[in-house]
């Protein structure tokens, strides 16, 4: 199929899925779980794809993402409260230090260069660091600048460990759903890149890669960069999307959720990272609601069903998936246009060849 | 006299207490085919390793084209360790990244071929055109870099041509036969656009009759690219049938080295190498 058509037709879907949205917003109460979920697994979908361009396409085992999120989060809100809200929300800091605010772009594109910034000063001693050392030394800059936004002393800028709120949010699906896809859309070109290229080379072998002219340093920071870039969007977008933020919420175990999504869809492959993002949250936050509340069906008192049994459900799923599909959903395919019509032209020939 | 590309000084490699290579100085002029050969674990790659930038010589230096490329000298906890030859001789320490030394255009196989697995045959040899393509993360993200890409993209089909894989461009590299593999490494290192190629032990694994192809295809890549090439070998007719001069190492120390004839007739070598490999 000619490059063109199959453009054309992942043209046609993406306008689908905006029609969707609209139409199940058209449809479904405001508060309808379904639309949260949308909502959340956009934003995880950015968050999982800017972490599999570092652990899936470069190979760099990182497990910063919190870390770099609540950076975009904290950038977000801080920069975006309206000056007015200012007094209350920083209340314990007589109004803050910071007694400006800027329109939401600008605070998403902050959120999304603070954080590169950050990736870019601890790039250098990390990155000369291999695979679970790697792992270990941004795992600990996540924890560090979790307790360092809560410190007291930059409580004029951070609001210490209390919550910031009043900035502005969105009301909306499609908001998240065109800032994600626009951000894994700058990702999917990167990735296609020379640079992108680079970049897969230096997964596959390092020492080959040198040796082709790559400046591993050089390379393995950007990589860094961008990918910390675009979980710091995702941070601004998660900090919208919840109305109120803590230091306190960016866990490492939202790391671990995020690097689940990432592996069960396939280390390198973007539509992979994105199908897992869905289910995941879906599963998580839906779905699997059920299993937490005790039932009775006719008098009968169905067991085990009580508050927590949704976890315990859940670990067994994704160990089933990790033990049966150890490279994901996807492996490292991608989903496209052109795949499902050869499958469905195999499809074909088989059928062909029985008869 | 023919210009001189390589010129290794006094190159010392200490790993630990362990000599890898004991002061080893040699000479590769413009045009020649020379070997270096010696038994296992004589530091062969070892050599090559200090030469491309991989590990930094524990002392001595190397220089390419007249122009020094790398030197150092024991330092740190090697000052105690070191048990080689030279000290005080070489003061300076210039110890490039490997990335630098391809740069300065010096292209190397690997013993254990290393290719890029999940990639494919095309894009193998793509990578080696981009660091000196004219682009930077955001034009090339952008693709405001067409052209460059473009100029990229004819010149690695070029090459695959020239080199009969064209064929075989869309294959997973790491799918393909060994030989295929062998060759695509050759060429992959050719795209860099090398003055100087060292081969690993190019030869290993194959069989009489692929030796004999590799060693025309060694000589004619040779002339077609106008290289000089510096390759490690152990089949020692392949060594004869094309090197202009041989180096033979042997725990490290250089033994001999001369034109195949001298060597093949040195005592030293035949006691040292060739006897263990007849006996073999
Ligand atoms: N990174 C290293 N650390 C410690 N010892 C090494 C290292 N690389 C090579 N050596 C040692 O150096 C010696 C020479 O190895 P090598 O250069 O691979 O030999 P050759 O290529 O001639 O077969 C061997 O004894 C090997 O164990
Ligand atoms: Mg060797």
């Amino acid at each position: 199929m000619s490059k063109k058509k199959s453009m054309t037709i992942s043209a046609i879907l993406f306008l689908a899925l905006i029609v969707i949205i609209v139409v199940l917003e058209r449809m479904l109460p405001p508060t309808h779980i379904a639309l949260a979920v949308l909502k959340k697994g956009c934003i995880y979908s950015l968050v999982a794809v800017s972490m599999n361009l570092l652990n899936g396409f470069t190979g760099l085992f990182s497990l910063g993402q919190a870390g770099f999120m609540l950076i975009g989060a904290y950038a977000y809100a801080v920069l975006t409260i309206p000056v007015a809200d200012r007094a209350s929300v920083y209340m314990y800091f007589d109004g803050g230090i910071i007694q400006f605010s800027v329109p939401v772009f600008v605070g998403l594109l902050a959120s999304g260069l603070l954080a590169a910034l950050c990736a870019w000063l601890i790039g250098l001693p990390v990155l000369r660091l291999k695979s679970d050392y790697l792992a270990i030394a941004t795992l600990g800059f996540a924890e560090i600048i979790r307790a360092f936004f809560q410190w007291d002393k930059l409580g004029v800028v951070t609001n210490g460990s209390n919550m910031l709120r009043k900035y502005p949010t969105f009301s909306t699906t499609l908001f998240p759903f065109l800032v994600s896809a626009a951000c894994i859309g700058v990702m999917v070109l990167m990735i296609n890149s020379s640079y992108g290229r680079a970049f897969k080379a230096i997964r596959d072998d390092e020492i080959a890669a040198e040796a082709m002219g790559i400046n591993l340093a050089k390379h393995k920071r950007m990589a860094f960069c961008v990918s910390s870039f675009f979980a710091g969007v995702g941070g601004g977008l998660l900090a919208m999307y919840q109305t109120s933020i803590q230091a306190m919420t960016f866990k490492s175990s939202m790391t671990y959720e995020i690097l689940l999504i990432v592996v069960i869809g396939g280390l390198g492959s973007v539509t992979g990272s994105c199908l897992a993002s869905f289910l995941f949250i879906a599963s998580s936050e839906w779905w699997l609601r059920f299993l937490d509340t005790e039932m009775t069906i006719g008098g009968f008192k169905v067991p085990l069903l009580r508050s927590g049994f949704r976890k315990v459900v859940f670990s067994v799923i994704i160990m089933v998936i990790v033990l049966f599909a150890r490279r994901g959903i996807m492996g490292d395919r991608e989903f496209s246009v052109d795949g499902i019509c050869r499958f469905f032209k195999n499809l074909g020939k088989k059928k062909e060849v029985k008869q | 006299m023919s210009t001189n590309v390589l010129r290794v000084s006094d190159i010392t490699m200490q790993f630990g207490g362990v000599v890898a290579v004991d002061n080893l100085s040699l000479e590769v002029n413009e045009g020649e085919i020379v070997a270096l050969i010696g038994p296992n674990g004589a530091g062969k790659t070892t050599a090559f390793n200090c030469i491309t930038g991989v590990y930094e010589p524990s002392n001595g230096a190397v220089s390419f084209y007249g122009k020094e490329l790398v030197e150092s000298y024991p330092h740190g906890k090697m000052k105690k360790l070191y048990k080689g030859e030279n000290v005080g001789k070489y003061t300076k320490r210039l110890v490039p990244t490997p990335d630098k030394i391809t740069k300065e255009g010096i292209a190397r196989t690997f013993q254990n071929i290393r290719l890029f697995s999940t990639m494919t045959v095309f894009e193998n040899v793509l990578i080696a055109k981009h660091m000196r393509a004219k682009q930077n993360l955001l034009t090339a993200t952008f693709r405001l870099n067409h052209a460059e890409e473009a100029r990229m993209r004819a010149e690695t089909l070029e090459l695959l041509k020239m080199q009969h894989l064209d064929h075989l461009r869309d294959e997973i590299a790491g799918s393909l036969p060994y030989g295929i593999q062998r060759r695509l490494e050759i060429a992959r290192a050719l795209a860099t656009n090398p003055k100087l190629l060292l081969l690993d032990e190019p030869a290993a694994g194959m069989n009489p009759q692929e030796t004999q192809e590799l060693a025309d295809f060694i000589r004619q890549i040779r002339d077609e690219y106008k290289l000089t090439i510096f390759i490690i070998e152990h089949h020692m007719d392949l060594v004869m049938r094309i090197s202009d001069r041989v180096y033979v190492l042997d725990f490290g120390k250089l033994l001999a080295h001369g034109t195949p004839e001298e060597v093949q007739n040195n005592p030293h070598v035949i006691e040292a190498y060739l006897g263990v490999s007849q006996d073999a």
